[in-house]
């Protein structure tokens, strides 16, 4: 069997589906008759259609013993693909070097979700195990008939069946099964993509017994890429492609009304694509391709400028009418403790359009031919880029390869999606393969944006100082304009330009923690988006959605609260977290960092340079982060040195150590990035950070000097997701620790120097610090 | 208007018929079919394309194919391979510096001109050379373990 599977194979039904069925628990006692016919079915015939109740369609043994996990999720650098192979290696009973790992091709793995949600080990990694658990049953029941030895005689060494008593009595996995199918039926929940869920009769090992999981493994896919062995999907190459380009307007919502061809004769091979407001150019060479971009006379349609400017955009979240309330169940009676509270406690946030801005711009190439489309992608959700395809084209969905192929970094719904869909209607279009790359403006100017919020919190304290109400709303942008699975029309570019409108759905979400209050509500609302058509201001899923902006608010307001109160800021939270495993890694991460207990802001320091430090907690589909943060500020230049960090980090089970921990350590850096100068600028025409001096990003200058990872690994508890709860609680732990050294809160990110310094100005010129 | 060229590629000479304005990234990748240097900005503002002429880390994304002569060109793939790596690569594998890895030619070809010039450079200067490169993973903090780690090995 090899990686990319002819798709004709995946058609044709097994003349023994079904047989697998027939495959009995261990220890049930049946004639040897019965297991040998078992065997031979399951090990036989054709491989099974690759559906999400077939062992087949996740696990298969190699001739040579070899074992290939088939995962419908993919790692975006954070070694997944690691923790899978570790995952399925342990529940096998093989050697971690014998298990490799495929993502994210549709011609060999079924939808499991792709990479979303940080759910890659949670749910991906929860199929996989039982997928694996399920075939080293199969394999040893089929060493029940092959030895004539009881199940429970037998056990599994380094994918060897053989006797407990006489190792010598044995069968390998290679003999056992090597490169036929199981033909095994799982018990599939009916879900595709993440909530995907298909076991088999066996049950996963007990933690106790784990041997690979919980290692440190390295990741097999660092030196390919050190010493550029592996390409990225900029890097493909299919015969005969083209070089596409996309045009987009420059007052979003216009199109082109007259496309001037001429201007582009000179440039050879280059033509226009043009349907409807969708404009793209190819061309044989990349560089022509390029250039015929640039120089195409186009005239567009006179439109409204149709957006606020960023300054104006706090405002119109404020005025904007509502969409679509949604509360957490609220506790106690909220209103009727703020009209008796002795005292009322409130602030409200701002959070900014943020870009992924991956370091590449997306790339994609489509080859369209007529009885088959292939498409190689970077996008996080290859299943629903095929889907979206076939929607887009107008093709079964049987007809469409697509094959993720590492791309130029990935955060949540980018732009990758949508170069998927130019570059199938670019290739249908002229009828070769077309590779999309987006330039650099397109990249950061059009992506789908982490949409921009404001946040409102209030706390009612009564005579005796308790906090007794706490109320909080967030007001925003939809995470939902265009679906985290974004492949259908109407969630991307080519869609929306080809007419079809923007199909916003409503998504936002609520603080995760386990403070408890006797009354509390917490709610959260949506506004609709800007313009109804292709616009570079569609808001979606940018990593941690909605997350780091939510707990920037709530983490921050918190600390308001304690210093108000004059609390400790760890022990405010201390008396008001419920959940033990929240209190444990608050009290880590204080432990860890050393944290003195005094209430914030600090007084003792004067001159120019102050410090401080401060903590913020949060939770993220069961796993719980808390992040105490050192910062150094130059109250002149208004310059913030986010220096140390330090983490507590709890998702149940650790897979591997060495991987959660740079991911914790990349999710940081990146959280320092977006806090302290990442701002979607645009004007009423559309948006102006179009390149890395426009929409800048930390630099290596202004590193974190130290990351402190305190790892609290639970291996009785399954395995929560790590890929994106350290970024959650980044902001506030800054904001409090700006706070602690200087007495002012800020509270719109980012930090950039020149809001630093005029929030500093600001506190000068009215009440006098502290 | 395009012109014949002869570039000097990781020890080979290579001939391309190009628009002298062209940059030299698409030369490297779409004729010479040299994959590692990445188009990242085009505007040479965050490294993605970083190749060595003469020694010298340059941007391939804005160097025109008028200006590149009969410079020797170093592309990641030339400064060494699994047999015979460079120190830096070998400290980028040890330290599993990359997450997504589109951004590592920029600041291994950086750190390897830095490395070439000063055996021993501060944290500061290692800072100080590789300013303005980018990575969006966050990689920034084992991108410094790793220059730390090739400067010790190369004595």
């Amino acid at each position: 069997m090899t990686k990319h599977e002819k798709l004709s194979t995946f058609s044709r039904r097994s003349v023994l589906k079904g047989a697998g069925a027939l495959v009995v628990s261990i220890g049930m006692p049946v004639g040897l008759d019965t297991l040998l016919a078992v065997n031979s079915a399951a090990a036989q015939g054709a491989k099974p259609p690759l559906v999400p109740n077939e062992l087949d369609s996740y696990i298969a043994v190699h001739a040579d013993g070899r074992v290939s996990a088939f995962f419908g999720k993919m790692d975006m650098g954070q070694g997944l693909f690691t923790a899978i192979g570790q995952m399925v290696a342990e529940e096998l009973d093989v050697p971690f070097e014998r298990v490799t790992v495929i993502m994210g091709d549709t011609a060999s793995s079924v939808n499991q979700g792709g990479a979303s949600g940080s759910t890659g080990v949670q749910h991906g990694g929860k199929q996989m195990r039982a997928a694996a658990a399920e075939a080293r049953r199969v394999l040893v029941e089929m060493a029940v008939a092959k030895l004539g030895l009881a199940a429970d005689e037998l056990t599994v060494s380094d994918g060897v069946v053989h006797a407990r008593s006489d190792p010598a009595r044995k069968a390998s996995y290679a003999e056992l099964i090597g490169g036929r199918f199981f033909n095994t039926q799982l018990e599939w929940n009916k879900q595709i993509g993440n909530l995907l869920y298909a076991p088999g009769k066996a049950k996963p090992k007990d933690f106790k017994e784990h041997k690979i999981v919980g290692k440190p493994l390295p990741r097999a896919d660092i030196a390919p890429k050190v010493f550029c062995t592996e390409d990225f999907c900029t890097d493909v190459r299919a015969p005969g492609m083209m070089h596409g380009r996309m045009i987009r307007p420059p007052v979003a919502g216009s199109v082109p009304v007259k496309v001037d061809e001429a201007s582009i004769k000179d440039i050879p091979g280059a033509r226009v694509v043009l349907e409807q407001g969708f404009l793209g150019v190819v061309a044989e060479k990349e560089w022509d391709a390029i250039q015929a971009a640039q120089k195409l006379n186009v005239e567009w349609s006179q439109v409204k400028p149709p957006f606020p400017t960023t300054a104006e955009i706090y405002d119109h979240i404020r005025r904007a009418s509502v969409r679509k309330r949604d509360e957490a169940k609220p506790v106690g009676n909220v209103d009727e403790a703020f009209r008796s509270a002795a005292r009322v406690i409130e602030a409200e946030y701002e959070w900014p359009f943020q870009s992924h801005a991956c370091m590449g711009p997306a790339c994609a190439v489509v080859d369209v031919k007529d009885d088959k489309v292939t498409c190689w992608t970077g996008s996080q959700k290859s299943h629903f880029v095929r889907d979206g395809i076939a929607d887009t084209l107008g093709v079964p969905a049987e007809k469409v390869h697509a094959i993720w192929i590492t791309g130029p970094g990935s955060y949540g719904r980018s732009d990758a999606d949508d170069a998927a869909m130019d570059a199938a209607v670019l290739s249908k279009a002229v009828g070769r393969p077309v590779r999309v790359q987006y330039m650099r403006e397109d990249g950061t100017g059009w992506d789908p944006k982490g949409p921009a919020s404001i946040h409102r919190a209030r706390a009612a304290i009564d005579a005796s100082g308790q906090v007794v109400a706490y109320d909080f709303l967030s007001k925003a942008f939809s995470r939902l304009d265009v679906n985290t699975n974004g492949g259908k029309p109407h969630d991307t570019l080519a869609g929306h330009f080809r007419g079809v409108p923007l199909k916003s759905g409503d998504g936002f979400g609520v603080p995760a923690e386990s403070y408890e209050f006797t009354h509390k509500r917490m709610a959260w609302e949506t506004i609709p988006p800007l313009l109804d058509r292709a616009s570079p201001l569609r808001s979606a899923h940018l990593r941690d959605p909605v997350g780091p902006q939510i707990h920037f608010a709530s983490e921050s307001f918190i600390d308001e609260v304690a210093a108000a109160l004059n609390l400790d800021p760890v022990e405010l939270r201390l008396r008001h977290v419920k959940n033990p495993r929240d209190i444990a890694v608050i009290k880590a991460a204080a432990e860890k960092s050393g944290w003195q207990s005094r209430p914030s802001p600090r007084r003792d320091q004067a001159g120019n340079k102050v410090s401080g430090r401060g903590i913020a907690y949060a939770q993220r589909n069961g796993t719980r982060v808390a992040i105490v943060a050192e910062v150094d500020i130059d109250r002149q230049t208004g310059k913030i040195w986010a220096r140390k960090f330090t983490v507590a980090h709890d998702c149940g089970q650790i897979i591997n150590p060495k991987q959660l921990k740079t991911t914790i350590e990349g999710n940081i850096v990146q959280g320092v990035s977006r806090t302290l100068w990442e701002e979607v600028q645009f004007d009423n025409k559309s948006v102006t950070s179009v390149d890395w001096t426009t929409y800048p990003i930390l630099d290596i200058t202004e590193t974190p000097e130290t990351v402190d990872v305190v790892l609290i690994n639970h291996p009785e508890i399954d395995p929560t997701g790590a890929g994106e709860p350290s970024i959650r609680p980044v902001a506030a732990a800054i904001a409090n620790a700006i706070f602690d050294a200087t007495g002012v809160r800020i509270r719109r990110v980012p930090f950039s120097p020149e809001r630093v310094k005029s929030s500093l100005a600001a506190a000068e010129g009215g009440v006098r610090r502290g | 208007m395009s012109q014949r060229f002869t570039l000097n590629v990781n020890g080979k000479q290579h001939t391309v018929e190009a628009d002298p304005d062209m940059p030299l990234l698409y030369a490297l990748r779409n004729d010479i079919g040299l994959n590692n240097p990445h188009f990242g900005c085009g505007l040479a503002q965050c490294g993605a394309c970083t190749v060595h002429l003469d020694g010298q880390p340059i941007r391939s994304c804005v160097t025109a194919m008028s200006a590149v002569g009969t410079s020797k060109i170093t592309t990641l793939a030339g400064l060494g391979t699994p047999d015979k790596p460079h120190p830096l690569q070998t400290a980028y594998v040890q330290e599993e510096v990359p997450q997504c890895g589109y951004c590592i030619n920029g600041w291994i070809m950086t750190a390897a001109a830095l490395l070439e010039t000063k055996k021993k450079p501060s944290d500061a200067e290692i800072k100080e050379a590789l300013t303005g490169l980018k990575c969006r993973c966050g990689t920034h903090m084992a991108i410094l373990r790793a220059v730390k780690r090739a400067s010790e090995m190369m004595g």
